[in-house]
């Protein structure tokens, strides 16, 4: 009974594990994301570093004051990543040509790390493009830290009993609730170095600033297809791995690469008691084949000592047969001897008495 | 040794582990009032320490003994490893209860733990495969344990009960095993952006899951060694005739299965054709852990075996326990984002390495407890001949 249940229980895992990853790998589905989603363009030739996107993310997210002010510039000099104090950061890199500047915050990916590796499903795609949080199913494991191919969540670590994971939301609430139109580092920027829109659109937009200026900027959008596509997107006039930003994560999602593993699982749950359970019933055939030619064996054995002391036995009686025979001929032989001999005395005595 | 001795409590052994107690449980005051932050060397870009790489990652792989030994003895029909069972059953027991108790401290919210399986599923998450996995093998265990304490308490019926379900306790172990066993080396597949080319792999499922049967095996015989001293007179004379040709049985088994994941890690190398990397510092640092970690414990078992030489093969199990945990810290610490400046690398602090400690000797005190009075290195009169 007891075993019935788990199994029961850990085939519905299984079968939950499968369906839960939209059984991409026996498919060959791919999802390119929701056609109305939204995003952002970053175009780091028009940034200029005024770290403006970073008081403005502050202030709509009613995050904790920054150590130092936002309007100090030497904060720059060091390279810093976002934290949970600071949903975007603004870098600053030594281009070829002159000071680059590259934001960073959420990628908002297509098929996001973060989301597919939560065991608590705490992150969600949402239609318009964002990747949102949900601090009240999250445990903490912080895998979607480790996950993140960009390294962006970040953690409350000195809150001891209810640490919450940090990171941009592309002001998912505050344009959802009306609050805001557009995510706050974008409509700040002095400079429209950021463009809110659809993704297709920006796509098309990044595509036209390349070819109008091709010898600004790299002839790639960042973003388009790094880890299965992001909705953040970027254009760059220096060499993407110059600005921080990776070029050799490849363009497989993480949902993709965990499918192999993950439809293991149901596999390994269906078959292995039948084969466990195979060596155990061919290990008990084997021991009861054993026992059996074992008593058969003891029984032949028996068999034989008994007739071969039957044998014996008969041999022995016959023996003692014929010498009881032979004792008795030679007895007889004997009686008969001493009566002859008997008979010759009676006869010579006879004579004797005839001749006296 | 053991406290019951009446004389003093005061044994060296127990006065250290006194000492790491009290340390322990001032550290576990400081994590739930001042967090992670304090205590850990944890920050944004490392998220995992070693309370995952040693707590976690080597406590399930040591643990393995309970699966292998009773998969051994009530699967392979190998009857004659039957009293290397309930030590084993035992170690895996506590093993994976230390590694749920460790997640308490990792985890930012604790108390949330049951969630992945009772409030919200991630069913996409190898995460999620793990925690189902070993929340049912701790409880598969816990009930593989029971009849060693119900006949201590007296409890013949219920003692009765349970060992009927043996078998089907046992496949489903291993059942539970094989997957999460797996699912710890498969949590790693999702970032090949932060592992060094050498330790990430596809294959690092099979990997976790294959290095786990010369772990189980190799602290089987580790822990005897260990055992064998203070506890020598609870042995009855079934355990003390089987233990050495458990120790040879097991040294064949581990020999075997070591050869095996040597030829995975080859595989491994070769699928992404990463033999250049050997050339490099990370190449010698993967040379070491695969030829003096796996490849020399597979041979010297082999040695031993063959000599019927005990002691080399009780070294090499030592080899070979130390051998996993290395390649387990070198998957989730050392090779874990190694393209990042080492002043964004990670390394432990004290306290972490405190609380790792402290939890190893919350182990092997109640170890040292059950074993000094229940029915583990020998049968308990009642039950003779009962299996």
């Amino acid at each position: 009974m007891k075993r019935r249940q788990f199994l029961g229980l850990l085939g519905a895992a299984g079968i939950t594990a499968t369906l839960g990853t939209e059984a991409q790998a026996a498919s060959g589905h791919t999802f390119d994301g929701y056609p109305n989603a939204k995003g952002v363009l970053f175009d780091s030739t028009r940034c200029i570093g005024c770290r403006k996107c970073e008081a403005a993310c502050n202030k709509v997210n009613k995050l904790p004051a920054p150590a130092k002010p936002f309007d100090d510039l030497k904060v720059l000099d060091t390279e810093r990543r976002t934290d949970a104090k600071a949903y975007t950061v603004v870098n600053k890199y030594a281009g070829k040509k002159g000071p680059a500047f590259r934001k960073i915050q959420c990628n908002h990916c297509m098929e996001p790390a973060c989301a597919s590796v939560c065991f608590v499903r705490a992150f969600t795609k949402n239609p318009d493009g964002s990747v949102t949080y949900d601090a009240s199913l999250c445990v903490g494991c912080r895998y979607c830290m480790v996950a993140c191919p960009f390294n962006i969540p970040a953690y409350e670590y000195n809150n001891p009993l209810t640490p919450r994971v940090m990171k941009c939301t592309m002001c998912h609430d505050q344009i959802q609730k009306g609050e805001l139109s557009a995510p706050g580092c974008v409509t700040i920027c002095p400079k429209e170095a950021l463009v809110y829109g659809k993704r297709k659109d920006l796509i098309e937009v990044a595509r036209e600033r390349i070819k109008r200026n091709p010898e600004r900027y790299q002839d790639h959008v960042y973003g388009e297809q790094e880890m299965g596509g992001t909705n953040w997107l970027y254009l760059s006039g220096e060499k993407f791995k110059d600005i921080g930003l990776r070029e050799d994560l490849g363009n497989v999602s993480v949902p993709t690469m965990t499918s192999g593993p993950l439809s293991v699982v149901p596999m390994v749950a269906a078959l292995w008691p039948a084969l466990l359970g195979g060596v155990w019933a061919m290990n008990k055939r084997k021991d009861k084949v054993a026992e059996e030619e074992q008593k058969a064996a003891v029984k032949a054995a028996k068999a034989e000592v008994k007739a071969e002391a039957a044998a014996k036995l008969a041999k022995e009686l016959d023996k003692a047969e014929k010498d009881k025979a032979q004792a008795i001929e030679r007895e007889v032989k004997r009686a008969l001897e001493e009566a002859a001999a008997a008979q010759k005395e009676e006869a010579a005595a006879k004579k004797d008495e005839e001749g006296a | 040794m053991t406290t019951e001795n009446n004389k003093t409590l005061f044994t060296p052994v127990n006065i250290i582990t006194g000492i790491f107690l009290a340390i322990g449980l001032v550290i576990t005051v400081l994590r739930f009032t001042k967090g992670l932050g304090y205590v850990t060397n944890l920050d944004d870009n490392n998220p995992w320490g070693i309370w995952i790489s040693f707590d976690l990652l080597c406590g399930v792989a040591l643990a393995a003994g309970g699966y292998t030994t009773s998969s051994a003895c009530y699967l392979f029909g190998l009857k004659k490893y039957h009293s290397a069972v309930r030590p084993a059953i035992l170690t895996a027991f506590l093993g994976y209860a230390l590694v749920v108790f460790a997640l308490h401290y990792d985890v930012g919210r604790p108390y949330r733990l049951p969630y992945p399986i009772f409030v919200s599923p991630g069913t996409t998450s190898l995460l999620y495969e793990v925690g189902l996995c070993v929340f049912l093998y701790v409880t598969v265990l816990a009930i593989e344990f029971s009849p060693a304490a119900f006949e201590w308490l007296g409890m013949k019926k219920l003692r009765n009960t349970v060992t009927k379900l043996t078998l089907a306790l046992t496949v489903f172990g291993v059942v539970l095993s094989t997957l999460h066993q797996s699912s710890l080396g498969a949590l790693y597949v999702a970032v090949p952006s932060k592992i060094h080319p050498l330790w990430y792999s596809p294959y690092l499922a099979i990997l976790f899951f294959v290095s786990s049967i010369p772990a189980g095996l190799s602290m089987v015989i580790f822990e005897g060694t260990l055992a064998h001293k203070p506890w020598h007179h609870m042995m009855d004379k079934t355990h003390l005739d089987e233990h050495e040709g458990v120790i040879l049985g097991f040294a064949r088994g581990a020999s075997i299965s070591l050869a095996a994941y040597f030829c995975v890690k080859l595989v491994a190398v070769a699928y992404d054709n990463n033999w250049a990397y050997l050339a490099t510092g990370w190449g010698a640092w993967y040379l070491l852990e695969v030829l003096g970690f796996v490849a020399l414990p597979s041979m010297l078992y082999a040695i031993g075996s063959r000599e019927k030489n005990i002691k080399l093969i009780k070294w090499t199990s030592a080899l070979t326990v130390f051998g996993i945990i290395l390649n387990r810290f070198n998957v989730s610490i050392v090779a874990f984002n190694w393209q990042l400046p080492s002043s964004q690398r990670y390394f432990p602090s004290w306290m972490e390495i405190g609380i790792s400690i402290f939890v190893v000797t919350v182990g092997v005190t109640v170890y040292r407890f059950i074993v000094s009075r229940m029915p583990i290195f020998f049968e308990h009169p009642e039950y003779k001949d009962a299996h």
